[in-house]
């Protein structure tokens, strides 16, 4: 017969449990279950439990032609699309070493920066919402709204664009896209400030962010953080910059860094980033070189026997595409080191000892699209 | 005295990003982006590249040009193109001659990658710009892109 007292103790008692966040929660954007251990708010262990929206995007590929696998990677990271098909196609020319006209190179480089920043409006829409401001999200997606009308009339499809083909680019760009990129820039110049006001001074929002899920440098490169994940911890990581591939080696821009590595940190490279890629922009709308838009390749591609990688820098990191081919016309072997794997992997190693709250705001800037973790 | 100037550096920059929302609120006829779907089906123009569903063009005649090359169902990486074919007597040169019976078209398999239209040697197929492709029944997405009674154009050789 227990007493009232030792009933009391045993239920008010400092005591572990499970919590599951997920698959179905609006902070994780997707179908990521999060296994949480916590202590009343406290986080003990947070273990990402993955495996809900894996379709088999490798083996797949190993199945289609190399022209057919430029479309399944459209799905992988979706708000990246353009630049996961530029990654493909940038191994698979360097295997045939095939000499890309400048015109190609100069169109891919700026929709990649496009697709760019409609990733980063989508994220900074979507952050403010996760911290509970709501009307971020609205004007977010205005202005992504512009550039998704250009790709939706260059490419022909809003998301997953598929403009990309070995060799070069599926059809000319559309007689508009030139005036259509312009007056995108002129606008999203004058919604930027905004942007900053709105929310990057909110003294509300700076006490959410400073301080929590604080990343070092050393843990940066150990957990093999890419984008402004890592550049955010101080960790000078941009592939654009180190390695450049299409166009980036002919404009001028800088690597945003900061040395905080906290939310906040993370926040500032977006943003500043989203400035960066408007400068690159302007710096090749105007002289878009004239010429062919696709080198002729064979109908069926076969690749040198051998083993070829590619790494490009998507809106959330590296984004690295590996192929083994054994000299027939599919690949025995390809396999794609998503940045967003990666990223996900130090959220145990950041979160652990703030609250719940914290977790949601530090897995916003992860910026994790669930696809292409689990692929 | 940081608890006092937090809480109106807080009121203040409230305040600040609601003169954002507020000068949207007060102009909200200038500005605005959303457009009445469905209420404007009659004036709502998708751009020419849209990839919404293939279609076979068919001419006044009821003539198509495709040849049964099949390139397109080897383009296709889902599937989602299938060609019955046969030989049949060609009444101009009098030798038999490959032509389609029925081209098959799955779209509930479509990625809309737009490979098989990049292949296609005589242009047989295009992209239509109809985007509103919910049905009840999925078989009704199963769709025979040649119409009834239909043959290849005079000339169209691959």
């Amino acid at each position: 017969m227990e007493t009232v007292t030792e009933i009391t103790t045993r239920n008010f008692k400092s005591q572990e449990y499970f919590i599951n966040m997920g698959p179905q929660h609006p902070a994780t954007h997707g179908v990521l279950r999060l296994v949480l251990t916590i202590d009343g708010e406290i986080i003990k262990k947070v273990e990402p439990d993955l495996g809900y929206i894996h379709r088999s995007i490798e083996k797949m590929s190993e199945r289609d032609s190399y022209q057919q696998i430029v479309h399944l990677t459209d799905r992988m990271d979706y708000l990246s699309s353009h630049i996961n098909n530029e990654a493909v196609c940038l191994a698979v020319e360097n295997a045939l070493q095939l000499e890309i006209p400048d015109r190609v190179k100069v169109i891919r480089t700026i929709i990649s920066e496009l697709t760019r920043i409609a990733s980063h409006t989508l994220w900074w829409g979507v952050m403010g919402m996760d911290v509970g401001a709501l009307t971020t999200y609205f004007y977010g997606f205005r202005d992504r709204e512009m550039i998704n009308d250009i790709f939706e009339e260059t490419c022909g499809a809003r998301l997953t664009m598929n403009y990309n083909a070995p060799g070069g680019l599926m059809f000319d760009i559309h007689p508009n896209f030139v005036q259509r990129v312009k007056d995108f820039i002129a606008h999203f110049k004058t919604k930027l400030p905004e942007y900053d006001r709105l929310l990057t001074g909110n003294v509300i929002f700076q006490k959410r962010t400073k301080g929590v899920g604080i990343l070092t440098k050393e843990d940066a490169i150990s957990f093999g953080a890419s984008g402004p994940v890592g550049r955010a911890s101080g960790y000078s990581c941009d592939v654009r910059k180190h390695h450049p591939y299409s166009a980036y080696d002919r404009v001028q821009f800088n690597e945003i860094l900061d040395t905080e590595g906290d939310t906040f940190a993370r926040y500032r490279v977006r943003v500043q980033e989203m400035w960066e890629s408007m400068s690159i922009i302007e710096q090749l709308i105007d002289n878009i070189p004239e010429g062919e838009y696709k080198v002729k390749t064979n109908a069926v591609i076969k690749l040198p026997k051998g083993e070829f990688y590619q790494k490009v820098e998507t809106a959330r990191g590296e984004l690295g595409v590996y192929i083994i081919s054994t000299g027939t016309k599919n690949p025995y072997r390809i396999k794609f080191r998503s940045p967003g794997f990666s990223n996900l992997s130090l959220l145990n190693h950041i979160t652990v000892g703030g609250k719940i709250g914290d977790l949601v705001a530090t897995m916003a800037t992860l910026d994790l699209v669930i696809p292409d973790i689990d692929r | 005295m940081s608890y006092f100037s937090d809480i109106y550096n807080g009121i203040k920059t409230l305040l600040t990003g609601m003169s954002i929302t507020g000068n949207y609120f007060l102009h909200s006829r200038k500005g605005a982006i959303t457009q009445q779907y469905p209420d404007n089906r009659e004036t709502l123009k998708m751009f020419d590249r849209f990839r919404g569903e293939v279609i076979m063009p068919h001419d006044e005649n009821n003539e198509h040009r495709c040849t049964g090359c099949q390139s397109c169902e080897i383009a296709c990486p889902n599937g989602s193109i299938e060609i019955i074919w046969d030989r049949q007597l060609d009444p101009e040169t009098g030798k038999k001659k490959k032509m389609i019976d029925k081209h098959i078209y799955h779209l509930s398999m479509c990625t809309m990658c737009g490979l098989c239209i990049e292949a296609c040697p005589t242009d047989a197929i295009v992209w239509a710009q109809n985007f509103e492709n919910s049905v009840y029944d999925r078989s009704q997405l199963t769709k025979v892109l040649n119409r009834p009674g239909s043959k290849v154009k005079a000339g169209i050789e691959d």
